[in-house]
């Protein structure tokens, strides 16, 4: 039987909030039918975005490339269905920047292209061939930050990854997609995960996943049957940021990331269930990734629930898949409530790190004015990271940039633990944010400046 | 109508609410933890009016109309935003007047109170930017203005040695102790079980809102409940009075009354529960607080034992208060993921 772990360390800092998983937790993913039009960004990973390899009037066939990677740290993006080129513009995306898409025109055949690469046997291949797979199938990490898979499973010369973790902690609200996923799909996430750890050679394979989520854990459990080597199921305490890849690697292992390092600073890699999912299909199939689940809830949305998704399918025909909308939406997140992005409107696309769409009623959005800082303490329990959000907020105010970066405000994850539990309302992620893009301005200038 | 390009005209859409994220609140306000710090002050309050009848009464009122009015004619003559509605002004003035003595004169209740919201409060900016404990700052205001009226008691039956026959004194315990050592270099009274238990409840003389730990105690562990103050502060006050006194007690038995006694008596379960917990002026971090309370149950007991004053906990915390930026940049946590190497 599969191995049942407590986590060897308690969480740092964290907070409870209101769920909401109730929503959606328990619709099935429903498959949406393919829209009338489809905007597939090239900006869909972290790093720089893909070249646009196509031009209007050329016909696409599902599953072809219609974006190069531009770099190691890119990703290619391919067609998420079969059709016409429309046209090649930019587009706005979800974190309000501009980028180039590909706007395809479906033809209603749904076609795969012929030239889709082979079906591997994964237990046979080596490392290098599992990774340029996954590089050439577009993968990028799905929980929503969106670094590029191959990235993080070719560790630099002189690096050994020991420890796989699997993260299907979902410790955001609202967000149900890698729970469903895991419920119904356990097996796909399970041969994503060997697949990962034959990359790595990983001696260590840990699937996280929080204790709320019993129905996963089972289903994980029964896919995983019985496992060899050191494997095992780890059943984290629900608490947020309990998916937060430093986080987890702690209450996992012990181990701290050392700050400004990598998770392969401590051999350790963590990967996102829907990415497994997504390698799994790369790989054992040769489907390139092209579509994703994405959750789509909210008060306002009739029918919330999971959704699986062409990528590039507008945000208004995700919730239009949902039955539509009930009552005023005074506010369109992209993610859950705690790290998503607010949205102008719901013309922006599904992307690879589309992990969720949250419609908020007026009654739940509220404005507030920021009062001074008490000095309550409870940013300084909450803060997953120890940092002491309460001193930087005040010096961040006072334009001390210098001093909030003394203060290592750059180790900051901007979870938002400390501004949610903040009485007196102080916008304190906020502040360092902006603490964090000073001083980055700062040290860019800095490397500049040596150079010249 | 004014000329508006077509392009200005925004769209017939509804709009929508964009700001950065966290999108969730805990709801948490200043509002909420100062009403929490009412309803726990209520079993005091409570206790107070039961023991000092009217002038518990009129020493409430008397502070919370003055607190509340001097807060707002300073924040409208300073011409800042009204700051009444978080009850932070409320708040200070019940704390004020359960530090003064049942008989003090109304004006100089009310002196205490505009001078602890305008001076040591708004002075400095206001909520949040209070170095010191506004409250405790009245007190002591009063306490070296009117030393006359500060110390002058209602009359209390002291619990005496000699079986059967009880004393009146219109001193405090810690006062009659002081007096009586300094005089004769005996104890006064014998401290029992059953007197523990009389100070527990509240049958002693002494300031309108710290007579009855009991009544504190349950309004302590409501704002604990209430996440609206961490433990630190309160048990290692408690405990360091406690410890430290045991410790004099057992060098010196005859001229140290009991650690319980310590406890019970003058405002350590105030000051403990409601003035050192401040959140403005005591440390964030929880070690911080740990040494905020242990720092001011030893001043607490340096006062009571050698220095001038009967009570010392109005000046323990206000002197852990001046120290409490130190604190806080002494105790700043380690961040995650520094002083750790990489491995290979």
């Amino acid at each position: 039987m599969t191995q049942i772990l407590k986590p060897v360390r308690k969480a740092l800092g964290g907070i409870h909030p209101a769920y909401h998983k109730e929503l959606a937790r328990d619709s099935a993913v429903r498959e949406l039918t393919v829209p009338k039009s489809l905007r597939v960004s090239m900006a869909q990973h972290l790093g720089a975005p893909a070249k646009a390899n196509v031009k209007k009037g050329d016909a696409v066939l599902r599953g072809q490339k219609i974006g190069d990677a531009a770099g190691f740290i890119s990703s290619p993006v391919h067609a998420p269905t079969s059709g016409k080129v429309a046209d090649v513009a930019e587009d706005i995306t979800a974190a309000g920047t501009r980028a180039q898409a590909v706007v395809i025109e479906p033809d209603g055949q749904d076609q795969w292209s012929p030239s889709l690469p082979p079906a591997m046997k994964w237990e046979e291949a080596d490392s290098a061939a599992l990774i340029t797979r996954v590089a050439e199938s577009g993968i990028a990490g799905m929980g929503g930050a969106g670094f590029p898979t191959h990235v993080k499973l070719s560790p630099p010369k002189g690096k050994t990854i020991d420890t796989l973790i699997i993260n299907g902690a979902e410790c955001e609200p609202f967000l149900t997609a890698d729970f469903r996923l895991m419920v119904e799909q356990a097996g796909r996430v399970w041969t994503g995960c060997r697949i990962i750890r034959k990359i790595l050679n990983a001696r260590t394979l840990r699937v996280a996943i929080e204790d709320n989520k019993p129905e996963a854990i089972a289903a994980m459990e029964k896919a995983m049957g019985n496992t060899e080597g050191d494997t095992a199921i780890v059943v984290l305490p629900t608490s947020y940021p309990q998916g937060a890849e430093k986080q987890q690697i702690f209450a996992i292992t012990g181990r701290e990331v050392p700050s400004g390092g990598l998770p392969m600073d401590v051999s350790a890699v963590v990967e996102n269930v829907g990415t497994a999912a997504a390698i799994c299909d790369a790989v054992v199939h040769g489907y390139p990734l092209v579509e994703r689940v994405t959750t789509v809830t909210g008060k306002p949305v009739v029918q919330p629930g999971n959704i699986r998704a062409r990528l590039g399918t507008s945000f208004a025909d995700l919730v239009a898949a949902c039955g539509g909308t009930r009552g005023v939406v005074a506010k369109v997140i992209a993610g859950g409530p705690m790290m998503g992005l607010a949205q102008f409107g719901m013309e922006v696309c599904t992307t690879k790190t589309t992990s969720g769409l949250l419609l908020v009623p007026p009654s739940d959005v509220s404005v507030f004015e920021s009062s001074p800082c008490i000095s309550c303490g409870r940013c300084v329990d909450a803060c997953p990271m120890r940092l002491m959000p309460c001193d930087l907020s005040q010096m961040l105010e006072a334009e001390d940039y210098l001093g909030a970066e003394a203060m290592n405000v750059l180790d900051c994850i901007e979870c938002g633990c400390c501004a949610y539990c903040c009485p007196a309302h102080r916008p304190l992620v906020q502040h360092m944010r902006s603490g964090k893009s000073r001083a980055m301005l700062r040290r860019k200038q800095q490397q500049a400046e040596k150079k010249a | 109508m004014t000329d508006t390009p077509a392009s200005a005209v925004p769209a017939k859409e509804p709009l929508v609410v964009v700001s950065s994220s966290p999108h969730a609140h805990s709801g948490a306000s200043i509002r909420r933890i100062m009403l929490d710090v009412i309803l726990a002050l209520t079993p005091a309050m409570v206790a107070a009016c039961w023991f000092f009848r009217w002038n518990a009464v009129r020493l409430t009122v008397a502070c919370v109309i003055s607190c509340v009015v001097a807060e707002f004619v300073a924040r409208k003559s300073m011409k800042r935003d009204a700051t009444v509605r978080d009850l932070s002004a409320v708040v200070t003035g019940i704390l004020l007047a359960f530090n003064l003595p049942p008989a003090l004169p109304t004006w100089m209740a009310v002196v205490g109170s505009v001078f602890a919201i305008v001076v040591a409060k708004q002075l400095f900016g206001g909520i949040g930017y209070n170095p010191f404990n506004p409250a405790l700052m009245g007190r002591v205001l009063l306490l070296v203005s009117f030393p006359v009226h500060m110390t002058t008691w209602s009359t209390w039956n002291i619990p005496s040695p000699a079986a059967g026959v009880d004393a009146v004194t219109t001193a405090t315990p810690l006062g009659l102790l002081k007096t009586t050592l300094d005089s004769t270099g005996s104890i006064p009274f014998a401290f029992d079980g059953a007197t523990a238990w009389q100070f527990l409840l509240g049958a002693r003389n002494g300031c309108i809102g710290e007579v009855s730990g009991l009544a504190l105690l349950i309004g302590g562990i409501y704002l604990l409940t209430r996440r609206c103050i961490y433990w630190q502060v309160p048990v290692m006050f408690i405990a360091t009075v406690g410890v430290f006194a045991t410790v004099l007690q057992l060098v010196d038995p005859a001229h140290n009354v009991s650690p319980c006694f310590h406890i019970l008596s003058g405002g350590v379960m105030l000051g403990a529960w409601f003035m050192a917990t401040d959140m403005v002026t005591s440390p964030v971090t929880k070690s911080g607080m740990a040494i905020f309370g242990i720092g001011c149950g030893i001043l607490t007991v340096l006062i009571r034992k050698w220095g001038g004053y009967p009570e010392g906990v109005s000046f323990a915390i206000l002197i852990m208060n001046s120290i409490t930026p130190l604190i806080n940049k002494a105790t700043r946590p380690r961040v995650f993921g520094h002083a750790i190497e990489a491995r290979k």
